[in-house]
């Protein structure tokens, strides 16, 4: 018979009724399985007994093996078996290329900017190989709890854009799980310290994991929590201080090859367990013996300590970016919730104990507390729970905006909002007669098209043609719980819709997130005087537009010869200063055209109205008048 | 009119109350829903009512109200493992027929 777990007073589901929901942390190194069983939370093992899943997916001849099976591949047969696959999630190909070479596969040449790794087993997406890993956690909740999954819980790093988030939700689907929610993994830490207990301050979550550094400053208030402020770095983690130590190994044991993946893998995994070892001892003796070197020393703390200096100093840049965003001060951290199992090394606990001036909470495990987390939202969220007992507030990491005239880029939702969040915002035409807009979806920081991420792009068309500046369109950006974005554009006075969900443009620019704050910080004043530039630039070539037009209808009849050379030369005077840099000369031959058309302009404003007045009374506008604003 | 509980059921009921913090005991019950007719109840037990039965057993409070007691009388609950699942497991003498996936049962 099937075997009963213990539920809260009045909670018990009645037979048949299934709400198994689990947390999955989808991690770059190791992956876990979590759910909530007789009011406890807690990961779930392999037949083995062992919690952690490599997140490694082998394609052997006819099977695919994930987890240690697969791991063991990694040295004899690298280009099959794929590690660190959560860094290529939703990445083009440009960025992987550009990534040095922390990825050692070879990709398919295909159209579609979706990268394909070849293996045995075809070309595969970073997606697909996603998907096992998941498959695999599927099958072992499965089978630890005796039945069908309701949902899951998954978590993604804070920092993951929208192209990165909508793959694992794809790869989730592949594998046939429900998502309920992603999750951000410093929520879902935050979550596992238990922050319904009626906790009250200022916290922040450290995770360094296999593969990304984020931090995030949440405040709590009254068993609710609020995130204040998120930061980190996607392409920082455990694997680059394996990589810094590999580096030092392999320079100390004269090896300066490391192009052969197998070597590389070798010296990696050497590095990782003397990291590993050294959380324990002292001091650790290493053995290696890879590619005809055979070297034997030692590595100790002090030296450990020295590589990863500058990496842990790196992560503590982002945490105080982060506590800026935030509006804290190191002191009003009350304490730190350290997660990943990077923050086990013994320097990273010492620094980050000393940046924030306090405690750090290592209580539950650094690898388990994100599913731990993950699950308990998920036993909320399958109605396992009362639903007031928990209230996440997530926020957006880059602001989303849209390009208007000139390359600029007009921000609608300013990074840190709150998510779920919709904001709406009116543009108009800029040329007469203009009857389609095209709406490019950008998120970044920086004032210029150019310096900010292309996540989508698509075209309101067939409203009715008006004079420029006449035409009402609505642009509304809807953020849903899980930080997807639906674009949409409505022409108000026709009616006409046109939206998007950002299926993001897989291309994105190679520049790190990070980077890209730190470039909107120091470029602030650059991006202002483009910004005003390319205002004076749009605003001049809006007053040429609107002249040209004006002249080729009625120049003849209004203007002499004399008068027409007047306006040309200062015509051709703004032509000639608009392209340049000098704001203040373009804004002067703007000024002084409009001073060169004064008369032209009182002469069509009063010929426009004596021929639209020409045949009728004065009691027929006074009739009339109504039908107009009605109109209007 | 006695339910029991064998000693590694015993063990995790304390340690689960301990863990949440809260709760007198253990409640058993049945419900008259699923596919056979009737389900198990296994719930924590913040207050007692007037209408419970309290047993105890290897220092666990075992509360069963009067409805449910007669279709529970003599009922042993265990916890076991079976491969990767653990939970509880009712070993109700009453019990006559269960339906394929054994969440109800007739008496």
């Amino acid at each position: 018979m099937a075997l009963i777990q213990i539920a809260e007073p009045g909670q018990s589901t009645t037979a048949h009724q299934h709400r198994l929901a689990v947390g999955i942390d989808l991690g770059t190194t190791n992956s876990l399985v979590a759910t909530v069983r007789s009011g406890e939370v807690d990961t779930l093992p392999d037949a083995d007994g062992s919690h952690l899943l490599p997140s490694v997916v082998h394609y052997a001849g006819n099977e695919i093996l994930v987890g240690s099976a697969a791991l063991q591949h990694s040295v004899s047969d690298p280009l099959n078996t794929i590690v660190s696959v959560k860094r290529l999630m939703g990445r083009g190909i440009d960025d992987i290329n550009t990534d040095d070479a922390h990825h050692l596969y070879e990709f398919a040449e295909t159209d579609s900017s979706v990268p394909r790794i070849k293996t045995r087993a075809g070309n595969v997406s970073a997606i697909e190989v996603s998907a096992e890993i998941l498959k695999t956690l599927k099958r072992r909740a499965e089978n630890a709890l005796g039945d069908e999954l309701t949902g899951a819980v998954i978590t993604v790093p804070a920092y993951f854009d929208d192209a990165q988030r909508q793959a694992t939700k794809d790869a989730a689907r592949l594998a046939d799980i429900k998502v309920l929610r992603l999750l951000n993994e410093p929520t879902a830490a935050a979550v596992a310290y238990g922050l319904d207990s009626g906790n009250e301050g200022v916290i922040a979550v450290y995770d360094l994991g296999g593969g990304t550094f984020d931090i995030s400053i949440l405040r709590l208030n009254k068993g609710v929590f609020e995130v204040l402020a998120t930061g980190g770095n996607s392409s920082l983690g455990g694997d680059d201080f394996d990589h810094e130590i590999a580096l030092w190994l392999s320079a100390e044991a004269g090896i300066d090859d490391l192009r052969d993946p197998a070597v590389k893998r070798a010296i990696m995994q050497q590095a990782r367990s003397a990291k590993e070892a050294l959380a324990e001892h002292e001091s650790v003796d290493i053995d290696l013996d890879v590619a005809g070197t055979r070297w034997q020393g030692a590595i100790d703390r002090e030296k450990l300590k020295e590589l990863l200096l500058p990496l842990v100093k790196k992560t503590l840049m982002s945490c105080r970016r982060a506590l800026r965003d935030a509006e804290v001060e190191n002191q009003d951290i009350s304490e730190v919730v350290m997660v990943g199992g990077s923050t086990r090394v013994l320097i990273v606990r010492e620094m980050v104990a000393e940046f924030f001036e306090c405690e750090l909470l290592t209580g539950i495990d650094p690898d388990k507390v994100v599913a731990t987390g993950a699950a308990l939202q998920a036993d909320v969220l399958a109605g396992n729970k009362p639903d007031d007992e928990m209230l996440l507030l997530d926020v957006i990491p880059l602001s989303l905006g849209i390009e208007t005239m000139g390359g600029l880029v007009e921000k609608i939702i300013h990074r840190n909002t709150a998510i779920p969040v919709a904001k709406a915002q009116d543009f108009t035409t800029y040329k007469d007669g203009q009857t389609a807009m095209a709406v490019h979806v950008l998120q970044g920081e920086r004032e210029l098209v150019s310096d900010c991420r292309s996540l989508a792009r698509f075209e309101l068309r067939g409203f009715p043609p008006q004079v420029a500046g006449a035409a009402r369109i609505r642009v509304t950006f809807q953020v849903d719980a899980d930080g997807l974005l639906i674009v949409s554009a409505r022409e108000e006075n026709s009616g006409v819709e046109a939206s998007v969900d950002v299926k993001p443009s897989y291309g994105l620019s190679d520049n790190e997130i990070e980077t890209m704050l730190r470039d909107s910080i120091e470029h602030a004043e650059d991006d202002m005087h483009s910004r005003s530039l390319r205002e004076q630039q749009v605003e001049a070539e809006r007053v040429l537009e609107a002249l040209d037009s004006a002249l080729a209808v009625d120049a003849d009849q209004l203007l002499s010869a004399e008068e027409k050379e007047k306006i040309a030369d200062a015509r051709q005077r703004l032509v000639e200063v608009k392209s340049g840099a000098d704001i203040d000369s373009i804004e002067s031959g703007i000024k002084q055209l409009e001073a060169a058309c004064e008369d032209y302009v009182a002469r069509r404003m009063n010929s426009n109205i004596r021929s639209a007045m020409a045949g009728h009374s004065i009691d027929e506008y006074s009739d009339s008048t109504e039908n107009v604003d009605a109109e209007s | 009119m006695a339910i029991t509980l064998t000693e590694p059921a015993a063990e995790r009921i304390k340690s689960f109350l301990d863990n949440r913090g809260k709760g007198v005991g253990l409640r058993l019950g049945v419900k008259t829903m699923g596919c056979s007719g009737m389900s198990y109840v296994l719930e924590f037990v913040d207050e007692i009512n007037p209408e419970d039965e309290v047993f105890e057993d290897a220092g666990v409070k075992v509360i069963v109200d009067k409805k449910s007691l007669v279709y529970l009388d003599g009922t042993e609950l265990d916890y076991t493992r079976e491969g990767l699942n653990e939970g509880f497991k009712f070993n109700n003498p009453k019990e006559k027929a269960a339906c394929g996936c054994g969440e109800s049962f007739t008496v």
